[in-house]
């Protein structure tokens, strides 16, 4: 058994057995939903139902009902896809990179936050599909033999890598989370009541008996699990930032692109698992579990990812004006002053100073306050995507071609859209699946738990 | 049945330096240090998804040779992309994202299916409360010859323990 510093502020609050573990995430589920859900989910359902109409009618008439022309050929579509990608990746670093570190703190929020992930990567798997514009032949992306003189897929191509990696990503985080998720399954078959939904548990359970060996197993796929999404998250990101890195557009050749990109994803991503655990703490009553430690620990990340995301930009900003090429140092001139010059300082506020806030411990240690500035990350995090891809590409070599990018309603529908539908997946989440890890919970309630550490 | 895993640790311990062998353990959660006590070997998945993923790597390189190199192979802006190894550095992330998949996946289903833990699979711990809060351990007497039921029974309430149940096994 591992000893803490008495010390150390507990992570599990209150005097709680194993049972009332079991009766604080379990209990919701058995009971009937709550009419604040009830609401909410109607809410989000119609917003998803309105995105889902959007998506159809871009598929029905094509790709011209977005905002795009000639010089701007990527804007919302890509910059939600990337902003997505990069919210689902705070998922798998708390999962997998702290599991590793042996952080506990990450045990009453991994579940959540892999959920988070998954849904995210739904959403993000979602725009490069419909910006192909033919969706109907979209499995054109994987190397099968065809009737083209067996034509394959270009394997030189960042963006064929990205199917790749985002179809490893989304699969594997699943296999990471359902993996987890079995044991806690068992937990919720054995208490219910009701047949139909003992039944369900049951089948979702696989069977599950806690045997010791069953767990010998479970620990050692957890632990290399999670030794193999480590560099997956970060191969992700990278392979994303590749996307644009490898092409020569000036504003997108950067080298800087892959590290940059990948603590920008894990500094949204934390931002958002802040947004919604802020939220779901408080209406599922689990205070004792996610309390000021947890959410101070989750602003120190995002201290040090939002410090190396400013570092990236001025670097970026540094380099484009001592490499001399005209064209790149013009790039960020533009970036900075041009027309889009305001959302680039959006994305500087939000990005950049804003999260310097949390050196100070009042307001780190501050829930409201966190909160607030989670949704500016987010905002913030958006608009950077939006900065990189628009601003580059909307002046290109021939200023006769010149233009600028409007969204249609199209653009903004579908987008709210998916933030719908995430939403209503993860109601659903929270709803019907345990949103602590129930078994992992239990193995640190004697060296992290309160009653056990004041005696 | 105890309600501690400390207190289950501690009796297994007991038991086991009586002679006694533990058929198996049922626990809401992994009880660190049970698995030499109880004669529980060191699991081989790790090695199995190390073998998955280099057989993922053969796979994915095998592939990208035949479609790229030998079957058609692409002149991309001239540059040297015509045999394996000119072409390999581009074919870095795709080798190590499916090296990962084949690793992880194929670790995964051998997990399920060494576990028994498959969709519809019928749950066999012996209480409901072993997923809660509850820890069960198991004792057969078919494994035990040089003890009579008695003399298990006599042991097993000399230690901390919580609930005894004995059943016949068909």
């Amino acid at each position: 058994m591992h000893k803490e510093a008495a010390i150390r502020e507990p992570l599990i609050l209150g005097h709680k057995t194993y049972h009332d573990i079991t009766n604080d995430v379990v209990g919701p589920i058995e009971g009937d939903a709550p009419m604040g859900w009830k609401i909410l989910i109607s809410i989000t359902g119609l917003i998803s139902l309105y995105g889902i109409g959007c998506i159809l009618y871009l598929i029905g008439t094509g790709i011209g009902v977005w905002g795009l022309n000639k010089t701007v050929g990527w804007a919302w579509d890509i910059t939600n896809f990337v902003w997505w990608v990069g919210i689902g990746h705070a998922g798998t670093l708390i999962s997998a990179v702290l599991l590793l570190f042996r952080q506990k703190w990450r045990m009453a929020i991994n579940r959540s936050a892999e959920a988070m992930t998954i849904f995210a990567v739904i959403m993000a798997a979602m725009f490069p599909g419909i910006h192909m514009g033919r969706i109907w032949v979209g499995y054109w992306v994987f190397p099968l033999p065809n009737q083209f003189g067996s034509l394959w897929v270009n394997f030189n191509s960042p963006l064929l890598w990205d199917v790749f990696a985002i179809s490893t990503y989304f699969s594997v985080s699943l296999v990471f989370w359902y993996i987890g998720l079995i044991p806690d399954f068992a937990t919720i078959r054995d208490r219910m009541v009701k047949p139909l939904p003992k039944k369900i548990y049951g089948i979702l359970s696989f069977g599950w008996s806690g045997r010791a060996k069953n767990w010998t197993r479970f620990e050692e796929v957890s632990l290399v699990l999670a030794g193999i999404a480590t560099p997956l998250v970060f191969s992700v990101h990278s392979i994303v930032s590749m996307d644009f890195a490898t092409s020569v557009i000036p504003g997108w050749h950067t080298t800087i692109f892959p590290p940059y990109f990948v603590s920008g994803a894990v500094f949204s991503g934390f931002a958002m698992v802040l947004t919604l655990l802020l939220v779901m703490r408080k209406t599922m009553k689990l205070e004792s579990y996610v309390h000021v430690k947890h959410v101070e620990y989750m602003n120190i990340v995002i201290i040090v990812t939002g410090s190396i995301v400013g570092v990236a930009y001025l670097t970026e900003l540094f380099i484009s004006w001592y490499s001399g090429v005209e064209y790149e140092s013009y790039a960020f001139i533009n970036r900075f002053s041009g027309p889009y010059a305001w959302s680039y300082w959006i994305m500087m506020t939000c990005n950049v100073i804003s999260p310097q806030l949390f050196w100070f411990k009042k307001l780190r240690r501050n829930l409201t306050f966190t909160f607030v500035l989670s949704i500016f990350v987010n905002i913030g995090m958006w608009f950077e995507r939006y900065v990189i891809i628009v601003t580059s590409i909307h002046r290109d070599y021939n200023p006769s071609s010149w233009g600028e990018f409007h969204a249609t309603y199209i653009d903004l529908g579908i987008f709210i859209g998916t933030i719908g539908i995430f939403l209503t997946l993860f109601l659903l989440f929270a709803r019907y699946f345990p949103v602590l890890a129930l078994n992992e919970l239990k193995t640190i309630l004697k060296s992290s738990g309160e009653s056990y550490k004041s005696e | 049945m105890y309600d501690d895993e400390g207190k289950l640790l501690a009796a297994a311990e007991k038991l086991v330096g009586q002679g006694i062998r533990v058929k198996d353990v049922f626990s809401p959660f992994p009880i660190h240090g049970l698995d030499p006590v109880i004669g529980v070997k060191r699991t081989r998945l790790a090695i199995c998804s190390f073998m998955y993923a280099t057989g993922g790597t053969i796979l994915a390189l095998l592939g990208m040779w035949y479609f790229m190199i030998y079957d058609w192979p692409m002149n991309i802006g001239g540059k040297p992309s015509f045999s394996l190894i000119e072409n390999l550095p581009a074919f870095v992330p795709v080798t190590f994202e499916f090296s990962v998949f084949c690793g992880a996946h194929g670790m995964a289903i051998t997990y399920l299916i060494r576990n028994k833990t498959l969709p519809g699979m019928p749950a066999c711990n012996p209480d409901p409360r072993t997923t809660d809060d509850k820890f069960v351990l198991e004792i057969a007497s078919s494994q035990n010859h040089g003890h009579d039921v008695d003399a298990l029974e006599a042991a097993l309430k000399d230690t901390d323990i919580m609930e005894l149940s004995i059943k016949e096994l068909a």
